[in-house]
């Protein structure tokens, strides 16, 4: 394909131009539009098409010339040579016209050609950031729990014994007291004892709620948790649990298990269920350790522990200045770690709590 | 925890034929006997008994002796030679290196072929020049426990002829030893002390099951009527000078005594096999008889050498500077809450108690042992409180098998009985006779009944039990079950082993358990009226998320400090970072303190994943720190049961230290990568202070950023603070310290934020935007560059333009910052690009002129600026 540069107007209206034909010889007339229908068909491009357009219809074209000469007619002639000149203008314009539009089509669709790039680049020029997991579960979980109508309490992570054993029945010589779970705070003071602890589950929240909102309640609370186990596999010294609280009239260990049932579906999805085994917690009577049926478990669906729960005692609305004997609710509590590792195959608790952004990286920024 | 042997659990009840560990497991855990796990020693054939026929010491050049055995093995033994395979069969040529046995022994053989627990495989090896054709076993290669003093001599273990076992060579010994047994170890919740025992399980597998139960913790499942106490019994006092809330240490104790135990009698291989199966250790009779009926009734007792104990026994609590060598031969300082068992070796002066046994309930003395020579006992069958025992136990961290059922509450009622178990056994097994004198100190009380309402069932499971059925299920319990007199309500007496019932509660919780947790509807309750989120918490999530999407990635990190990290931050000794809580029982003795700033850990993280390759991060963190007031962390101690008075509530709440919500982000490396589209860009001290902006933005909350050249872990010129409007302090946010940055080994000018959240949360306005009308007249643009001094805050020149710019200013950028000779020495030139806007009309040249003279004026007048020429 020729370059537009090529063709200058000047190669084409140089001293060779046609002569001017006399505006009454139509045969000579003809010539000219031939000679001019023909450039502009040839014409390959738009540069040289303006060329073609300033040699057949510039100044000094043969059809200018002959239109120009009218003027100098006798007035006899000059209607007649009107009827020659005019159309054959007009019908040289519209093939020009045409012609730039084509041209111009095939230099648009030129341009889109050679303008294509490698889509497959790497596009990445901002850096994507993510969510740690463990915070994107604990916020799902606290929306399948407010859209039930529950609302999401919190507490401190330091929390006073009362709270955390005290209130929820645990009497000061329970074993779970003891220095083996529980991390103690020092008072400051050799030989005192401050009585503060970093909390060993989310179950205090309970205790503040119940004192701080009354009855009736409807909470979770999820939150960081901290027991004396040095990190392994499957154990870490600081953990998250998610802890529910129902306090109405009339609640049953039905309606725990329905809740239950409702929360390891939105979970594990609508083949998900739970069953309940007895078992002992100071702030539940009666109290059941709860077990998940759980679809995607390797090597085939089946049963895994999930969490604790149970009614809640009557000392522990005592302890909150609420009346057992008109109120009753149920409590339950379970482990984020552990459901995010069922959830999305986790073998190893190191990835969790090491920091590598590798690991986070994973998840983006929904679960 | 305790260990279930399946043919000892048969003793009390019924079980199916062939009943695996796993179908045992599967029918406790439905009455709430968790499985701990299963343990198996895998032991397969041939394992037989042999007779040893030759055996020849060959002293060995490393110093060992060992013995060449011949072994006959019956139809195992080689074949060789002529005649029928009978005729032709030798004993087997085994090495042997123990010493405890003599030719004509029986000993247990494992063959070629077997595999031991391991798994350890048995072949024909060559060694110490001999080809040894086996293994005579110990106990512990058999997977019996871990003795391993010598091998088994089975008649020593208690096997002959006589009582019926398969002595002869080639036997099977597997079968012999009930080798390779499974046993299931259960947990028991603190609430089911009772379980600690095959009395118990026995009793709960019926629960689950149907099987007929027969309890052999009543005086009815003895062969004879239980003896009653008599007036020449072995006196006892209790003397408790300081209960623990006001319960007595003891308030029963039996005693019987034994004479004439052969010392060296040794307990039935029965007896022995279940103890190991069980996990414990066969020791001598005396011991292993007391062990035995503790794990079958859940009853501790104790063996005296009798003639170490002088009359009488007094229950005291120890005084201060007392000590005693327990059994473990540990020589203990005793506290004065330690109760003890000790005997009156000075009567005569009036002094009683002077000589301590043991200490109650958790372990014995070592001087009065039984010994190999020990033929008098005495016996000890007592039950003691059990927060005494719990805190004795802890106290001394000595957590016994009598110590883990006294502090869990041991039935008071089984003393006596426990006692006639241990004296039949002795008497049977040890050849010995039973002194009649019994004494009896029996102080107990009967469980306190129970009014229960049995609508209560109903109320707290959603199960409509049938008033005749709730009866059924207490009674098969244990329980007493009356009517109380009102209608709907039952008096009921627990079992005096089940302390644990004392509420209506409780009693719900057996009935459902035994009626089944499965029998109760699943039903959602219907939905209360919540009102979502609050600001707080929407706040959070919003800036984790503007955060993750402006490129950081949320990791979170343990909140444990050691000093030394904030050393490597430069944080100064004075600095309100260096006030932390410190914890009584770190995980590492180093970080014992909790952080007080999010960067301490953070920055280990950002450690770690440039440690791993990963040299372009950018990471942030949302988490509480712990900021101590001035005074002693003391909470006040309270009961639980009673809603705590205002006063008390707010003294707990004192007493907790600040635990503010921070977020901290740190950036190393490129912040825009390097790619096909050019050269990128390393993150710097400005992307720190926008992640600042951008979190106060998120929040509507106004924020002042100032130079701060004092906050270290961050550079003394590349510091922003950044305050509220008001003053109010909120973080940092910078450049770090390059010797921070070589101290943690960072990448080079790596930055970083903190901020006090709550500051912001808090400052965050609660009031909706109020929009203003956005005008659609034409805008205007005009720039303007002004020469200040170099040491003018930028944020001081743009507030004066912008104050100058007046209302009409809609947009306000600077984009460039100059220095050179063409501004000066010393000064530097600002452009700003202004966006002017009128809401009713289109603006005049006359309007953006004059808002240029209002520009240039203030910022004159504020700042000392000129206009670049």
């Amino acid at each position: 394909m020729p370059s537009p540069d090529q063709a200058t107007p000047e190669a084409q209206t140089g001293a060779d131009a046609p002569a001017a034909p006399s505006p009454l010889d139509e045969v000579a007339l003809d010539a000219a539009v031939d000679a001019a229908l023909a450039d502009v068909a040839a014409a390959p491009d738009l540069e040289a098409l303006k060329a073609v357009r300033t040699t057949h219809t510039g100044d000094r074209s043969a059809l200018a010339l002959a239109n120009r000469a009218i003027g100098g007619l006798e007035p006899a002639d000059k209607a007649r040579a009107g009827k020659l000149v005019g159309p054959r203008r007009g019908r040289l314009n519209q093939a020009l016209a045409a012609r730039q539009t084509e041209l111009e089509a095939e230099r648009a669709a030129r341009v889109l050609v050679e303008e294509a790039v490698d889509v497959t680049l790497p596009t990445e020029r901002a850096t994507r950031g993510a969510r740690h997991p463990l915070e994107l579960l604990s916020e799902r979980i606290a929306d399948l729990f407010v859209s039930m109508g529950w609302e999401i309490a919190e507490g401190p992570e330091l929390e006073a014994e009362w709270f955390n054993f005290d209130a929820l029945n645990f009497g000061p010589d329970h074993p779970a007291r003891q220095m083996q779970d529980t991390f103690y705070v020092d008072s400051g003071e050799p030989g005192v004892a401050s009585n503060l602890v970093l909390r060993t589950h989310t179950s205090p929240v309970q205790a503040r709620t119940l004192l701080e909102r009354g009855v009736p309640v409807y909470i979770a609370c999820p939150g960081k948790v901290f027991r004396t186990d040095a990190l392994d596999a499957t154990h870490t010294p600081v953990f998250h649990q998610v802890e529910g609280l129902a306090i109405d009239k009339g609640l049953t260990m039905a309606h725990l298990k329905g809740t239950l049932d409702h929360f390891a579906r939105a979970m594990f999805g609508p083949e998900a269920r739970t069953r309940l085994r007895p078992s002992f917690f100071p702030f539940t009577e009666p109290s059941a350790e709860m077990d998940l049926w759980f679809p995607q478990k390797k090597g085939g669906p089946g049963w895994i522990e999930w969490g604790g729960c149970g009614m809640v005692n009557p000392n522990v609305l005592r302890s909150a200045g609420i009346d057992p004997e008109e109120y009753s609710g149920f409590a339950f509590g379970m482990g984020i770690e552990r459901t995010l590792m069922l959830r999305h195959a986790i073998a190893d608790m190191h990835d969790m709590v090491e920091g590598d952004v590798r690991f986070s990286a994973q998840f983006g920024t929904e679960i | 925890m305790p260990y279930v042997v399946t043919e000892w659990l048969g003793e009390h009840t019924d079980l199916p034929e062939g009943l695996t560990a796993e179908q045992l497991a599967a029918d406790l855990v439905r009455v709430g006997l968790e499985e701990e796990a299963i343990h198996g020693t895998d032991v397969t054939g041939p394992v037989v008994v042999g007779r040893v026929v030759a055996m020849e010491p060959e002293p060995q050049k490393n110093g060992k002796t060992i013995n060449w055995c011949q072994v006959d093995v019956g139809g195992h033994n080689v074949v060789e030679g002529a005649g029928t395979d009978d005729e032709r069969r030798v004993p087997r040529g085994i090495v042997c290196g123990a010493h405890n046995f003599v030719v004509g022994d029986e000993v247990v053989v494992a063959l070629p072929g077997a595999v031991l627990p391991g798994p350890f495989p048995i072949a024909s090896r060559k060694t110490y020049g001999h080809v040894s054709d086996g293994m005579i076993c110990s106990a512990r290669e058999l997977g019996l426990g871990q003795d391993h003093e010598g091998i088994i001599v089975l008649e020593k273990h208690g096997f002959s002829a006589e009582l019926g076992h398969d002595l002869t060579p080639g036997s099977d010994a597997i079968a012999l030893l009930g080798l390779g047994q499974k046993v299931l170890e259960i947990n028991v919740t603190p609430d089911r002390g009772y379980c600690f025992s095959y009395r118990g399980v026995a009793r709960e597998f019926s629960h689950s099951t149907g099987a007929r139960f027969t309890d052999p913790g009543l005086p009815s499942a003895l062969g004879a009527p239980l003896p009653a106490a008599t007036p020449d019994g072995f006196p006892v006092e209790v003397s408790d000078d300081a209960p623990i809330y006001g319960q007595v240490g003891c308030d029963r104790f039996v005693t019987r005594i034994v004479r004439g135990i052969d010392p060296a009698a040794v307990s039935p291989q029965w007896m022995q096999r279940r103890l190991t199966l069980s996990g414990m250790r066969p020791i001598s009779l005396p011991v292993d008889v007391s062990n035995y009926v503790m794990l079958d009734l859940g009853q501790p007792t104790h063996c005296y050498d009798l003639a170490t104990v002088e009359a009488p026994i007094v229950v005291r609590r120890a005084r201060a500077g007392e000590r005693l060598v327990t059994l473990d031969d540990v020589d203990r300082t005793l506290d004065p809450e330690d109760l003890l068992i000790t005997a009156s070796p000075g009567l005569a002066d009036g002094d009683e108690g002077t000589h301590v046994l043991g200490l109650a309930g958790v372990m014995g003395g070592a001087s009065t042992e039984v010994s190999a020579s020990t033929t008098d006992v005495l016996v000890e069958a007592a039950h003691f409180d059990p927060v005494t025992i719990a805190r004795t136990a802890r106290r001394h961290k000595l957590a016994s098998e009598a110590s883990k059922r006294f502090e869990r509450g041991v039935d008071p009622q089984l003393a006596a009985v426990a006692a006639q178990r241990v004296v039949d056994l002795l008497v049977q097994y040890g050849g010995a006779t039973a002194d009649p004198a019994v004494s009896d100190l029996d102080r107990t009380t009967a469980p306190a009944p129970i009014l229960f309402p049995v609508a209560e069932a109903e109320r707290l499971t959603g199960v409509a039990y049938a008033p005749e059925r709730v009866g059924e299920l207490l009674a098969l319990i244990g329980c007493g079950v009356e009517n109380a007199g009102e209608p709907g309500v039952l008096r009921v007496v627990p079992p005096t082993w089940r302390p644990d019932l004392t509420t209506p509660a409780d009693l719900v919780e057996e009935v459902a358990r035994l009626d089944g947790y499965d029998n109760i509807p699943t039903v959602l309750p219907p939905s209360p009226a919540g009102t979502g989120l609050t600001p707080a918490q929407r706040g959070r999530r919003t800036v984790a998320r503007a955060l993750a999407d402006a490129g950081f990635v949320e990791v979170l990190t343990y909140p444990f400090v050691a000093d030394a990290q904030l050393d490597a931050l430069l944080v100064p000794a004075d600095d309100p970072r260096r006030h932390a809580v410190r914890l009584v029982n770190p995980l590492s003795d180093e970080q014992d303190a909790m952080r007080t700033s999010l960067l301490v850990t953070l920055l280990q993280a950002v450690r770690r994943n440039v440690g791993r390759g990963l040299t372009d991060v950018a990471v942030v963190e949302q988490g509480l720190v712990t900021r101590p007031g001035a005074g002693a962390l003391v909470a006040p101690s309270l009961p639980g049961g009673t809603r705590p008075t205002p006063e008390q509530l707010a003294a707990l709440a004192d007493a907790l230290p600040g635990q503010p919500r921070h977020v901290a982000g740190v950036l190393a490396g490129e912040h825009v990568p390097t790619g096909w589209w050019g050269g990128g860009r390393r993150a710097d001290w400005a992307d720190a202070v926008d992640a600042v902006r951008l979190v106060a933005d998120t929040l509507r909350v106004p924020v002042v950023v100032a130079a701060d050249p004092d906050e270290r872990p961050w550079h003394p010129g590349r510091c922003a603070r950044v305050t509220l409007a008001d003053g109010t302090l909120v973080g940092h946010a910078g450049e770090l310290h390059p010797q921070v940055v070589e101290n943690l080994d960072l990448p080079a000018r790596t930055v970083a934020f903190e901020l006090d959240l709550d500051v912001l949360l808090d400052a965050a306005p609660t009031e909706p935007v109020e929009a203003a009308p956005v005008s659609a007249f034409p805008a205007a643009k005009e720039d303007v560059a002004l020469v200040v001094d170099d040491a003018v805050p930028a944020a001081d020149v743009r507030a004066a333009v912008a104050r100058g710019a007046g209302e009409l200013l809609e947009d306000l950028r600077l984009f460039d910052v100059f220095t050179g000779p063409q501004v000066g020495e010393g000064k530097k030139s600002l452009a700003f690009s202004l966006r002017l806007r009128a809401a009713d009309r289109t603006l005049t040249a006359d309007d953006i002129a004059a808002v240029r003279e209002g520009v240039v004026a203030a910022a004159a007048d504020a700042v000392g600026a000129t206009l670049r020429a």
